[in-house]
């Protein structure tokens, strides 16, 4: 067996999960609070991808350090996806809170489709390359063949905000009040706790990790166009009720597994099946474990 | 040959290291109203659940026993099975079927005696249609036994709080039960219709020959009904006897009547 | 309540936080390739105005919900007439008939273009009627249904190419392959719940598709069948005009029959059991009606409706690729039954026309009509997420008592 090839699938599989964890933590965390797939969280990965290729682009015409550029766009990035993800939330969930799940879900079919389009009508329908910002590391020099300085600064990145985010969620007021909500909202609300903040700020944390994970992974492979949302969200939101939808760890774990599962089978299997494993593992998963890896089965109360 | 048409000996029914169900024993006598008390928790609604197969107990027995037939073991049975077998119950969160019709919830209660498939559905033949027309039929004469008549058309939902629980009344009988379980039928009624749930079951009981096991918190409705009591705390069993005899039993009012009594 | 002053007032503020909310796209246009930046400043205006129209109108349709001043169409005087007119003896029947002569008319007095655009939205009508089956009556979300229809279609398109098999045989073996495929798929799928059984199904069907797109020596892969023939009359073929008119009458006579099928299934015993199944798993199987078998038997014959339609569409088009058959297709069929409202054959139907009507004659928007689509599902289930017609129960008439209806 050739151990370098092996090395090299797993490091890409990790730079996979990374993404997909930073994707997929929106997913469940919007789930564990309102109870909705948000089918249109991958177009705010898109979407910050697009505004972080803008803002980049713009920066580096001018002349402007890579670094410098790549770090600002990367705010900005962050800053607009929060903004969409909370004014969608505002707009298209928010008056459908009552309403059945199914007609959310519709309304969020509705968003992924008008955001795609948008970006499309007003960019274009073609790939644009992405600038290169990421600065090669020179201690990496030795590992080149297995890891680029892109996949090191996405594990960098994705770890720092998973600490963050745990932080967040564990140890912050307002991380309570999101916990408390996604366990019992009316509950949540009877204690005063704001479910609308709640809910703002769901959107806002799940958007900035999805418009992070878009410039990281844009970056990494150097073009981006309107589509690229969909697919890795229906894979992010795949890798969410493989660790369990609404567990927050099970999220980043399903991802993982995810990842690791989709560099293998496309490197040792075929890469025309690339999609394929995400939906194989899916399914033999929740044949043994019908809630997730991490999922408790929800026990209704009879 | 004993009148018993429920025996369960030592249900056991455990959740990880809740024994949430305790080695309880109990028997319902044919025609008799056999009531289950003790106060909020102590697992009676969970020994219901076993009873109709939404639970799998740990362990103990579950004997049916129709009334002239043979006892059937109906542990781990599905709980359309056990509906087969002539045990009909009520949901003490109301379950009914919000968007169908008042009427169309005590026809799907028919769904257990009735045959007709899906070919026969399409089909619609002569047998299909007098099927369908007897369901209906059958369905309006058991609201009209609770009074419920007048909504036949009206979404389940909008039915005031009382004449919903009424309405999963009529929808157990229409299954064609022996054994009617009853997971708190006066939860949420004001005492005028309390009353008169009690004489509605009396009535009912007495036309349908029942044997009714019902799970009560309102003393009031306990005490005039029921012609054996047991009493259930912390999961086990604490008491059991006539409905007076438990009322004075110190350990019941320790446990669970204390205050109230 | 507010006065159109202050919702104008908001509205106003929406205006600007739309344009800083899309600045960066709309506004700038980056050329990778000759590294140059395009801005358009116009670009400001133009979202200003139409945020602020479109967001005056909204809130002030949210008022008027709010305030339960909205229109509702039965308790309208055109409503009340509606209704007065149609409860006339005989009237129902002759409005039917002179429908069905009139949908029957169709392909001999327009254009074979919209005969063909009629065709297509006729087999989504069929589709979104077998879709509704497990989504509307059942209440089990099936995200994956185009792989079903994928089944039918390419049932027909293969026994077609290795056998010969004609369009009338492959009609009802595209059905049985599509229903046997659904069985295969409903063992492992149907005792997981809500969500996780929506996502199984998509699952499902993307791996279908995937399947197709690989396997060459069966599917001819990502290029697709061609030359599937038209389905002939007693061996007569017809020329392009002909087969045209002759596949809009069959996607015609397929829907009434699939129709009444539904509706008499719908109205029995067993459809009962599916509504209750949807309004309260555990209390219908305390009803003693057995949830797998229903599940099953819902799944199947959903499977099978897509399986027919799939065989009639590789008939219309006479050329298939998997491209047909994706998460989007899945995803528009359920639309039309949401959209429709659920639960609904009426609705199914209002659905499928407007679904794909709609962005058949927004072509005079040009490449706007996705946009315009995407924001019009927004704005439905927003405003009425009951969908178009709201769910009626069936009123059942008692021999020898006064209805109160």
């Amino acid at each position: 067996m050739d151990v370098g090839y092996f090395l090299k699938l797993l490091l890409s599989g990790l730079t996979r999960g990374s993404i997909y964890a930073l994707i997929a933590l929106g997913y469940t965390m919007v789930y564990g609070i309102i109870k909705l797939i948000n089918f249109a969280h991958g177009e705010l990965y898109m979407l910050g991808a697009f505004t972080g290729l803008i803002v980049a682009s713009l920066m580096s015409y001018s002349g402007i350090n890579p670094v410098l550029s790549l770090i600002v766009a990367t705010i900005i990035a962050i800053i607009y996806s929060s903004a969409y993800g909370v004014a969608i939330e505002k707009i298209a969930y928010k008056p459908l809170r009552k309403s059945q799940r199914l007609s959310a879900l519709i309304s969020a079919i509705g968003v992924s489709m008008f955001l795609q389009n948008f970006v499309l009508l007003f960019q274009t329908s073609d790939f644009l390359s992405f600038p290169n910002l990421i600065p090669t590391f020179k201690f990496l020099k030795p590992v080149e063949n297995y890891l680029s300085s892109a996949q090191v600064l996405i594990y960098i990145c994705t770890a720092l905000f998973l600490i963050g985010f745990t932080i967040l969620v564990k140890f912050t007021k307002t991380g309570k009040a999101m916990r408390a909500t996604s366990q019992d909202s009316k509950m949540a609300q009877l204690l005063g706790i704001s479910i609308n903040k709640v809910i703002s700020f769901t959107f806002l944390i799940g958007s900035a990790a999805a418009a992070i994970g878009g410039v990281l992974i844009s970056s990494q492979v150097g073009q981006i166009n309107f589509y690229i949302g969909f697919i890795v969200g229906i894979k992010a939101f795949v890798a969410a009720v493989l660790g369990g939808i609404g567990s927050l760890a099970g999220a980043v774990l399903g991802s993982f597994v995810l990842g690791l599962v989709e560099s293998f089978g496309t490197g040792y299997i075929s890469s025309n099946y690339e999609d394929l494993f995400a939906f194989v593992v899916l399914i033999v998963i929740l044949t043994f474990k019908p809630a997730g890896l991490l999922g408790k089965s929800e026990k209704q109360k009879v | 040959m004993s009148n018993k048409v429920l025996e369960i000996n030592n249900l056991l029914m455990q959740f990880g290291g809740l024994k949430a169900v305790n080695d309880v024993s109990l028997d319902v006598h044919k025609s008799e109203i056999t009531a289950l008390i003790g106060p909020n928790g102590a697992g009676k609604t969970t020994f219901f659940n076993c009873l109709t197969g939404v639970y799998t107990p740990t362990s103990g027995d579950i004997n049916i026993i129709p009334p002239g037939k043979k006892p059937i073991r109906a542990n781990g049975k599905k709980p359309n099975k056990v509906t087969e077998l002539g045990l009909a119950r009520t949901f003490q969160n109301i379950r009914l079927f919000q968007e169908m019709t008042v009427l169309e919830n005590v026809m799907i209660g028919r769904h257990a005696v009735t045959k007709a498939n899906i070919f026969n559905a399409i089909i619609n033949g002569k047998s299909t249609r007098e099927e369908e027309q007897k369901i209906i039929h059958d369905s309006y004469e058991i609201l009209k036994k609770l009074d419920l008549h007048t909504f036949s058309n009206e979404f389940a939902s909008n039915l005031p709080y009382g004449a919903q629980r009424l309405l999963e009344i009529a929808r157990a009988l229409a299954t064609e039960p022996f054994l009617l379980l009853l997971d708190e039928p006066a939860a949420g009624m004001n005492p005028q219709e309390t009353i008169s749930l009690i004489g509605t079951i009396e009535k009912l009981k007495a036309e349908h020959d029942l044997s009714i096991l019902l799970i009560e918190h309102d003393m009031h409705l306990v005490m005039n009904l029921s012609d054996r009591c047991y009493v259930m705390d912390y999961g086990k069993l604490i008491a059991k006897g006539t409905p007076n005899a438990i009322a004075n039993n110190p350990v019941v009012i320790k446990a669970y009547l204390g205050e109230d009594f | 309540m507010m006065n159109r002053v202050e919702i104008l007032k908001k509205s106003a503020i929406n205006a600007v936080i739309g344009i800083l909310l899309t600045f960066p796209i709309t506004v700038i246009k980056v050329n990778t390739i000759d590294q140059e930046i395009t801005w358009r400043w116009y670009m400001m205006g133009l979202v200003g105005a139409v945020v602020l129209i479109i967001s005056f109108f909204w809130i002030r349709q949210q008022e008027r919900q709010n305030s339960g001043s909205t229109f509702k169409f039965n308790e309208s005087k055109l409503g009340l007439k509606y209704h007065s007119i149609m409860s006339k003896p005989g009237v129902t029947k002759s409005v039917l008939g002179s429908a069905v002569l009139l949908i029957v008319l169709i392909p001999f007095i327009t254009t074979p273009y919209t005969t063909s655009i009629i065709t297509s939205a006729l087999i989504y009508i069929i589709l979104g009627l077998g879709l509704n089956i497990v989504v509307g009556l059942g209440g089990l979300l099936n995200l994956g249904y185009a792989a079903f229809f994928g089944v039918g279609a390419y049932t027909y398109a293969i026994l077609n190419m290795n056998f010969g098999v004609g369009f009338w045989l492959a009609l009802p073996l595209g059905g049985i392959a599509s229903a046997l495929f659904g069985a295969i798929v409903g063992l492992p799928v149907l005792r997981l719940k809500g969500d996780y059984l929506a996502i199984v199904t998509l699952g499902f069907g993307e791996m279908t598709r995937i399947f197709t797109e690989n396997s060459d020596k069966l599917t001819r892969g990502a290029s697709g069948i061609a030359n599937i023939p038209k389905p002939t009359f007693f061996g007569h073929a017809f020329g392009y005009f002909g087969s045209t008119r002759y596949i809009y009458l069959i996607a015609v006579a397929l829907v009434i029959i699939i129709i009444f099928i539904v509706w008499r299934m719908e109205n029995s015993r067993v459809g009962r059991s599916w509504v209750a199944m949807r309004e309260d798993d555990i209390a219908c199987e305390s009803m003693g009606i057995d949830l797998t078998q229903s599940k099953m038997t819902l799944f199947i014959i959903s499977s099978a409706i897509a399986g027919v339609a799939g065989v009639l569409f590789a008939a219309k088009n006479t050329f298939i690729n998997p491209q047909s058959f994706t998460v989007w297709e899945s995803i528009m069929i359920l639309c039309i039954v949401v959209l429709g409202g659920k639960g609904s054959v009426r609705g199914v139907i209002l659905g499928a026309l407007i679904l794909i009507l709609l962005p058949e004659y927004l072509r005079a928007f040009q490449q706007y009509r996705m946009l315009i689509f995407g924001f019009l599902l927004i704005v439905m289930m927003v405003f009425r997420p009951g969908g178009i017609i709201q769910n009626v129960r069936k009123i059942y008439k008692i021999e020898g008592e006064p209805t109160n209806e």
